[in-house]
């Protein structure tokens, strides 16, 4: 383990293990602000209608 | 009893269960992927590839997964295809983008075992070719998806696409039997067992389960998200003919 991201072939594992850490981060990322977004939008969008019925009732 | 597909083609359904489940895999995913971390890394060097084997608990999985995502996508595409289940087809549609990224990955950390290994990052052998046809078939997928503003039509375009790039799977699967490659054949799933040491084959199980519950966590959350834009796209079209 010691020698994992200094021995001979730590120009290949480090690389590989980063890039791995990095696009499962943007994976969660981008999965969670999707989400977010577009709940916020649609509970942005209820919220003008409901209060469009009121004003007209 | 209530199958459970027929129990999560309700959308409330479906959003209170993921609710909780989506948590609950990514809980899993975290702890099955610390295990499979510690103990790939304090395994011993293989006493051919040395320290590369390492790569090898990050690589496989990411193989294993570009493909298992890619099956939930076409028998998705296929319940949307010939039911029109909206929630179907929005799993399909938010399976794409994590399939694509495991392949990427699958590509990506393949090469960089290659370079060591065989002393080439890339090589025009069955496996690595499949594979790149796959990757292609996530982002003809997403780019069509994309290209068409009707979402039915789109819908239906890219199940069909879907539908036809299954036939990739086995060719990836089977490449290295059926052809001479560079890339080693099966070595965990074939016919007599496996053919790794358990200090090697235990953490790649554990490590290829925790990519799966992420996956499962990431899916949910994304067909979610789906499930919010169209919400939010039929809302904004009452709201227009209001």
């Amino acid at each position: 383990m010691a020698d994992l991201f200094t021995g001979k072939y730590a120009a290949f594992i480090g690389p590989a293990y980063a890039i791995t850490a990095a696009t499962l981060a943007a994976m969660i990322w981008t999965s969670l602000a999707y989400s977010r977004r577009w709940r916020k939008r649609t509970e942005a969008l209820n919220a003008a209608q409901r209060t469009g019925q009121e004003t007209e009732a | 009893m209530i199958p459970a597909p027929a129990f999560l083609a309700n959308p409330e359904r479906f959003m209170a269960f993921s609710r909780w489940a989506a948590p609950m895999f990514a809980a899993i995913a975290i702890a099955l992927a610390l295990a499979g971390l510690w103990l790939g890394f304090t395994a011993p060097d293989d006493y051919q590839q040395g320290a590369t084997v390492k790569i090898m608990f990050i690589h496989v999985p990411a193989a294993w997964m570009s493909m298992f995502v890619y099956v939930c996508m076409g028998v998705a595409s296929f319940l949307a295809l010939v039911f029109r289940h909206a929630l179907a087809d929005a799993a399909a549609q938010a399976a794409a983008p994590l399939g694509a990224a495991f392949t990427a990955l699958a590509l990506v950390t393949g090469s960089l075992w290659g370079r060591p290994m065989w002393g080439a990052w890339w090589v025009w052998d069955a496996r690595l070719t499949s594979v790149l046809v796959l990757f292609l078939f996530y982002l003809a997928y997403m780019a069509l998806r994309a290209s068409l503003d009707d979402e039915a039509k789109a819908a239906r375009a890219g199940a069909i696409l879907a539908l036809v790039g299954l036939v990739n799977l086995p060719v990836v699967h089977w490449s290295v039997t059926w052809w001479n490659t560079l890339h080693q054949g099966a070595s965990v799933f074939r016919k007599g067992g496996s053919t790794l040491a358990p200090v090697f084959l235990t953490p790649l199980l554990l490590m290829g389960l925790a990519y799966m519950a992420g996956f499962g966590a990431l899916w949910l959350v994304r067909i979610r998200g789906e499930v919010w834009r169209r919400r939010a796209e039929a809302a904004a079209l009452r709201a227009a003919r209001a």
